[in-house]
């Protein structure tokens, strides 16, 4: 069920969740609507969020909808800051915002490699950050923190060759029960 | 042999170029792909990721505390604005308070910090588009205030010395009047260093109407900082929406009209004299007091406090073994780094170690519009552009 909040003359925008945090104020959309929502953040007399800052990804692996696209907008006109964001299942499809804000390309790159979330009508989704010839999506929390592959010179190869991480301890992870 | 009409046609290819990874104009292990029709750049695509250290990684695998210095380490010519903006963020997820003198130090290096970027960025600028000597002057200036660095903190560069809850340690004795001694000897410094630049008709000719980017499109790709203010739009977050006491200080924010390079150059030199001004205001409202909040548990207690209670000692050493834990919650923190809007995105999870943190990096958005800017230009432009958009890689790649 979608809240819906009319703010002037039958107009109407989509949200689940409206909050205030720190001072933050940060709205939760259906990732069906987050094309319309930004549209409407953007281009509306009244927000004119002319400005995306930046767009992150978030992996809660052990939640029913285990992705979050997180996008942050700044309207210039009426100094406000607002968060728009949205939660998706393993597998979905995202709709891409490029065709409203030309710098979300790179953000979108950017979340596709480390969280493999895939941005329909992004038409230029490479990888980013990552080696060239990468496997995997390293900011999932599945993702070890070593990384499965290492490279290395190989002198009699004359070649640099990639081998798997073999770790002579294993991966300690220390916190408060760890400590006792 | 009879020549055939059709062979006779060329077909003509753009020309492709592979701009760096290894060149001293790249800033860095910046790869591009440029598409060159005759010697006009038709397209340009950056390659990044070259210097990707997988930061945000391995920040979830660490405490609070030491997901710090990883922030010097992003933008490695802008140490202290990092670290800053990721204390905020701690500080604004732990609701702590910081005491008025660390707030004084604070904006101190932060203006510090951006001399120091300014200075490597202009000069840098320079030596790309070919005058060798202002850099040689801006890094003499540089190595004085990584001095100051040294000085608080024992380390040049990646200082680690503001910390969520106030400072690493107060300032060693007659710091401040050595500040007063480089403030009052660094004014003339920029005058030599624009004296040499600012009418140079070489500088000029390589600088006017380059990269011209108008208000329209500087917010349409997302820019800010100096970027955002060379297209005339007069935005710093240190006016409209301040933290720690900018609003008590007095400054201009120097705003171009033509977007250019030329103009976001002048921006440059004139925002280090703002800087300079703020640090004069910092030096004469500084008062003596605590440069650490009072919250045992999520900053370190002092020497005095450990020698003479039990309770201390179990706080300092909880504090760098285990860590402290941050109350549930998220928050995008932004600040005016030097080279524009610095975010960081915390979300806490209620552990002692961020569940997730995001960097916005002011560099990765202007990269991105190189293509854009450069597209029409020279070659030897687009280093020129490179240039201004002021670009590092630790911060990019991150």
């Amino acid at each position: 069920m979608t809240l819906q909040l009319i703010l002037n003359k039958g107009f109407v925008f989509p949200f689940i969740l409206f909050s205030i945090q720190k001072s933050e104020s940060i709205i939760v959309v259906l990732s069906t609507h987050l094309f319309f929502s930004i549209q409407c953040l953007k281009n509306h007399i009244n927000y004119r969020y002319t400005l995306l800052s930046c767009v992150s990804g978030v992996d809660f692996n052990s939640s029913n909808y285990r992705f979050a696209v997180v996008y942050d907008l700044i309207s210039i006109d009426f100094n406000q800051r607002i968060r728009v964001k949205t939660f998706l299942k393993e597998g979905q499809l995202m709709a891409s915002i490029t065709s409203i804000f030309l710098n979300a390309n790179w953000w979108e790159r950017e979340i596709w490699d480390f969280f493999g979330i895939f941005f329909n009508q992004n038409f230029d989704l490479r990888r980013i950050l990552t080696d060239y010839g990468f496997e995997g999506f390293p900011m999932r929390k599945d993702f070890p923190l070593s990384g499965y592959f290492e490279l290395s010179y190989n002198s009699n190869k004359k070649r640099v060759v990639s081998n798997l991480v073999e770790l002579s301890q294993e991966h300690r992870l220390f916190n408060s029960e760890s400590s006792i | 042999m009879k020549l055939k009409k059709k062979e006779l046609t060329k077909s003509v290819k753009n020309f492709t170029i592979n701009f760096g990874p290894q060149h001293p104009a790249a800033h860095g292990v910046l790869r591009l792909i440029l598409e060159l029709s005759g010697e006009i750049v038709e397209k340009a695509d950056p390659h990044i990721g070259l210097l990707h250290r997988g930061t945000e990684k391995l920040i979830e695998n660490k405490n609070f505390l030491q997901a710090l210095p990883y922030f010097d380490r992003l933008d490695y010519v802008s140490m202290m604005a990092q670290e800053h903006t990721y204390s905020l963020a701690v500080e604004t997820l732990s609701d702590l308070t910081v005491p008025y003198r660390a707030k004084v130090i604070r904006v101190l290096f932060l203006e510090i910090t951006r001399i120091l970027n300014h200075l490597l960025a202009v000069g840098c600028h320079a030596m790309d588009v070919g005058a060798m000597t202002p850099f040689l002057w801006a890094f003499e200036e540089r190595e004085k205030l990584m001095e100051f660095y040294e000085r608080v903190s024992g380390a040049r560069m990646h200082a680690a010395y503001i910390r969520p809850g106030g400072l690493y340690a107060d300032l060693p004795l007659g710091f401040l009047d050595d500040l007063y001694l480089f403030v009052f000897q660094f004014n003339t410094r920029i005058d030599e260093i624009e004296e040499m630049l600012t009418s140079n008709r070489i500088w000029k000719e390589r600088l006017v109407d380059i990269g011209v980017v108008s208000s329209k499109d500087a917010i349409e790709w997302g820019f800010s900082g100096v970027m955002l203010r060379g297209s005339g739009i007069p935005w710093d977050l240190r006016k409209s929406q301040p933290y720690e006491i900018y609003s008590a200080f007095k400054f201009k924010i120097p705003v171009g009209n033509s977007g250019d390079c030329y103009d976001r150059y002048i921006i440059r030199v004139e925002e280090m004299r703002q800087s300079l001004n703020i640090i004069e205001q910092c030096l004469s409202v500084i008062k003596e007091g605590p440069v650490k909040s009072n919250t045992s548990k999520q900053v370190s207690p002092s020497r005095v406090e450990i020698k003479n209670s039990m309770e201390s000692v179990i706080h300092h050493f909880k504090y760098y073994s285990e860590g402290y834990s941050v109350s549930v919650g998220e928050t995008y923190t932004a600040t005016e780094a030097p080279k524009g809007e610095f975010g960081v995105y915390l979300l806490s999870n209620g552990t002692e170690k961020p569940y997730r943190c995001k960097i916005k990096a002011p560099g990765f958005g202007h990269l991105q519009a190189l293509s854009f800017m450069s597209v029409g230009h020279m070659v030897a432009d687009v280093v020129t552009i490179i240039g201004t958009q002021d670009i590092v890689f630790g911060e990019i790649d991150r």
